[in-house]
């Protein structure tokens, strides 16, 4: 029959003996004679380990055709150098023993994502994800989903058969309504199983896909609409168009139980009912490019991405610039997320390091910071840092009462707090630790902005220990805030800060600091 | 010039340098500021960052790129790890080589966020299916994310292999000073790619192997690799073990403490050491076997509940006396807590 040669190319029982030169078209009728081959497909099949002149599909198995018409538009648009095939598991895991072209075996459901990552190192070539209804529309649904829904530009063949072929016959997402399978072995019950899953109309809910259409390896007549199908979602993908995905209606005479006449006709007269036959998606959306909703990332030279070029007046910090009177210094700031205790601790390490001190800076993370309350352990150091965690600190800068309770315990004896606070609680103890309560909030508040209360605290804790420069701490405010009159607060609560703890000192409040020998 | 920098961050900068320019993520606490900085980074110097779908998304756009024959890489945290195993295992498989780090939290399941080194099983030993291994580092600060990752891409090429840079929460979330040359890697050819052209039409990148005999032969050449990197590439850091009587061994964040803990027991005049490994796989078993066979002691401190001391023990096979001590759940042990633990053990408590 002549209709069989169509499928019959890839027909086990065909042997190889076709010449590259035969013309492989499909004439106007379908018909064709049955030695001519693509050169897309290898003569002999050298990765097989045996029977090397013919495929492993079973006779009548519509992956066989799918094949062919695949290596047929391939050859006709020229695009055999340029293909890059991404088999799945299923029984079209060994696509690669006959197609030509750049071959990539990918995971059982995951050859959208695999594809992807091809796609997106190589973008001018051409990419084909082959799909079984197992691989795509079960184990892989997520992944096909969203790689249409990014409109990857990738062509993907989704041979649904209705049924796992290479395990044998169990039931698929497509497996139809009273379809026995071994896994269903009453047939699909709704009830139990679900519907078929139809995935051509649930692609084509979304809106980045360019080409969508359902064609069916029923007869001739639909054999020609899946070789138009097929060449034009590759066209479509090298023009570099969108997505486009071409579900196939495919026989599996084997599973079904069926001879290939038999079961090209089910799939007429039973798969289409369920499946039909139909164009979901056909247009080019402008996609990314030409968007005007889209901002495009702006290409800079890698080591100004990196932050790798030292900015103009920027400070070569790999010396130490001052004679630090410590070997390291340990600071733990502890407080309430938004008063700016993790940004205290980043600005006292950017000082250390501009001093050329050894830095280190933890803080707490993730839901700790959404409950309200933050911390950070703060390191500087003459030497390299062993523990970054800080078990007692020798400075605790306690933003809240909270804190202030909780971590006064940890500080090491004769070590320093700093409270937030203009007096420290009444029934508050801390024996052999010098605590200093300073009205941060309120001085901020008068200079302008209460979130400027980290910035009196940083100037309490230079004058109080002296472990860093005031003047590194002003270089640092006016690299790192941008706005000029948040800028003006900061500095004027720095010299608050500073001035506050200066006051206390001659009012014989608070003793000078011994230092961190 | 140095800039501080957080590890997750480091990471990036660092893959960007070894001529990376591939990543393909998902979020998950406490990683996400390297997808941030990927997606942030990436795309300014030409690069691809797509936020996957799942990290069984990611690890398959992983494995398609490094078909493709760049340098690509990942990043996650334990959960994302788990579903990434399948598709470690068929990039091991498939010889493809890339990157992915891993920034241990608390387990199993969703556990917490707060650093764990629960995740050495699954890495070093292999947490996918089949006969492979994955090369491993474990940095312990900024520098050293910075500096593994640019490493790490080079052994996975090498080995045509996965690496993974294997950390905690806590190394990956801080801030300290990170120091980059301005020098940008270019990244090997690999004409065994898959990359759209006639030179590599002709090529294959796949891991299954029907006949027994074929499959056999593909793990023995894996072996044989396997066994050339067990020669050339373990890696360590000893600190103060020249005269050590006890041996305190421990990676990354773990290593911080046990290194102020060395430094705070021979200010007592107890004369410890660190064995640092840096490299997991190939763990440094010859070198630790030298170190600690002058020692009386050995203590393996992690935070899990006990994995790497496995490795520890495998290598010195009974020759000196090996204790561990492990916090989880996110705790990290104290430089006291360790000290005591060593004191108390060395028959030397005050
Ligand atoms: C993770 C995983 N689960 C299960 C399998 C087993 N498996 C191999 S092929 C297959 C089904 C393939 O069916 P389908 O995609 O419909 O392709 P067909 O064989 O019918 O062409 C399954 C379940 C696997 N290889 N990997
Ligand atoms: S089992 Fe079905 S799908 Fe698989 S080769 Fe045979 S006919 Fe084709």
């Amino acid at each position: 029959m002549a209709n069989e040669s169509v499928i019959g190319v890839m027909d086990p029982e065909v042997k190889s003996e076709a010449s590259p030169e035969v013309d492989p078209k499909v004439n106007n009728d379908g018909y064709e004679q049955v030695h001519s081959k693509s050169p897309v497909f290898y003569d002999l099949y050298e990765r097989k380990s045996e029977l090397k002149h013919q495929t492993h599909y079973c006779p009548g198995c519509g992956h066989g055709v799918v094949h062919k018409l695949i290596a047929e538009a391939l050859q006709d648009l020229g695009l055999q150098d340029k293909t890059i095939f991404v088999s799945p598991v299923g029984c079209s895991v060994f696509a690669y023993y006959y197609f030509d072209v750049g071959n990539v075996q990918s995971a059982h459901g995951r050859a959208p994502a695999a594809a992807t990552g091809v796609k997106r190192s190589c973008p001018d070539k051409i990419v084909i994800a082959y799909q079984g209804d197992g691989d795509l529309a079960a184990i892989g649904t997520a992944e096909i989903v969203h790689a249409a829904n990014r409109g990857e530009k990738i062509t993907v063949f989704f041979v649904n058969n209705g049924i796992y072929g290479m395990t044998g016959g169990q039931m698929a997402p497509t497996t139809l309504v009273g379809q026995k399978s071994t896994t269903s072995p009453w047939g699909r019950r709704p009830s139990n199983e679900g519907f078929p899953l139809h995935m051509a109309e649930l692609l084509a809910t979304l809106e980045a896909p360019a080409y969508i259409e359902r064609v069916a390896l029923s007869d001739n007549k639909n054999i020609m609409k899946a070789r138009r199908a097929i060449r034009k979602a590759l066209e479509i993908q090298r023009d570099g168009a969108g997505f486009s995905f071409v579900e196939i209606l495919s026989p599996c005479p084997t599973i079904w139980g069926k001879d290939p006449v038999e079961a090209r006709r089910w799939v007429l007269e039973k798969m289409t009912p369920t499946f039909p036959l139909n164009v979901f998606r056909d247009r080019r959306p402008e996609m990314p490019a030409g968007n005007e909703k889209e901002n495009v990332p702006p290409q800079r030279p890698v080591a100004d991405v990196l932050g790798i070029i030292p900015k103009q007046g920027a400070h070569d910090n790999s010396k130490p610039k001052h004679a630090h009177h410590f070997r390291d210094v340990k600071i733990k700031i502890a407080g309430l997320g938004g008063q700016g205790v993790l940004l205290l601790g980043q600005l006292l390490i950017e000082m250390g390091m501009r001093e050329g001190l050894e830095v280190s800076w933890l803080p707490s993370y993730g839901p700790e910071m959404r409950s309200g309350s933050a911390h950070c352990h703060v390191c500087l150091s003459k030497e390299r840092i062993g523990s970054p965690l800080i078990s007692h600190p020798d400075v605790l800068v306690a933003m809240n009462e909270y804190s202030l309770r909780k971590f006064a315990h940890e500080v090491v004896s004769g070590g320093i707090i700093l409270y937030n606070g203009a007096s420290i609680p009444a029934d508050f103890t801390a024996p052999e630790v010098q605590v200093v309560g300073i009205p941060a909030a309120e001085i901020a508040d008068k200079l302008g902005s209460t979130k400027a209360a980290n910035i009196v605290m940083m100037g309490a804790l230079l004058e109080e220990t002296e472990c860093l420069a005031p003047g590194t701490a002003l270089s640092v405010l006016e690299d790192k805030v941008k706005k000029l009159d948040l800028l003006e607060i900061d500095r004027k609560a720095l010299t608050a800060g500073r001035l506050f703890i200066d006051e206390q000192a001659h009012i014989g409040a608070v003793s000078q600091p011994d230092g961190f020998a | 010039m140095r800039q501080l920098c957080k590890g997750n961050v480091a990471v990036v900068k660092a893959a960007i340098l070894a001529g990376c320019r591939a990543y393909y993520g998902y979020p998950i606490t406490p990683a996400s500021e390297i997808a941030e900085a990927a997606a942030l980074y990436f795309p300014q110097v030409g690069g691809t960052f797509i936020q996957a779908e799942s990290e069984v998304a990611a690890i398959n756009m992983v494995y398609g790129a490094a078909a493709a024959g760049v340098r690509v890489m990942s990043g996650s945290s334990g959960p994302g790890l788990s579903l990434m195993q399948e598709g470690m295992s068929y990039l091991a498989g498939s010889e493809l080589p890339c990157v992915i780090v891993d920034v241990m939290r608390g387990g199993p399941g969703l556990g917490n966020i707060a650093p764990e080194q629960s995740d050495y099983f699954a890495m070093v030993k292999g947490g996918g299916h089949g006969n492979y291994r994955n090369i491993v580092l474990a940095p312990a600060s900024v520098q050293e994310m910075a500096e593994h990752t640019m490493l790490a891409f080079d052994l996975a090429d090498k080995y045509r292999n996965p690496a993974v840079i294997l950390t905690d929460g806590f190394v990956g979330q801080m801030m300290e000073p990170l120091e980059l040359e301005d020098n940008e890697i270019q990244p090997p050819d690999k004409p065994w790619a898959v990359k759209g052209t006639p030179e590599t039409r002709a090529n294959l990148l796949s891991s299954i192997y029907l006949e027994t005999d074929e499959l056999e032969e593909h793990q023995r050449r894996m072996e044989a690799k396997y066994m050339r990197a067990q020669e050339a590439e373990p890696r360590c850091e000893l600190c103060h073990t020249e005269d050590a009587e006890v041996l305190l061994v421990g990676y990354g964040i773990v290593s911080r403490v046990l290194l102020s803990t060395v430094e705070a027991l021979r200010k007592e005049g107890v004369k410890a050491g660190l064995f640092r490994p840096i490299t997991l796989w190939p763990y440094p078993s010859k070198a630790l076997v030298e170190t600690a066979s002058k020692v009386q002691k050995v203590l393996v401190v992690e935070l899990s509940n006990g994995q790497m001391v496995e490795d520890v023990r495998l290598a010195l096979n009974g020759k000196v006396p090996v204790e561990f001590y492990g916090r989880v759940g996110g705790n990290v042990p104290s430089v006291t807590e360790l000290q005591q633990q060593v004191l108390t053990r060395m028959a030397l408590a005050v």
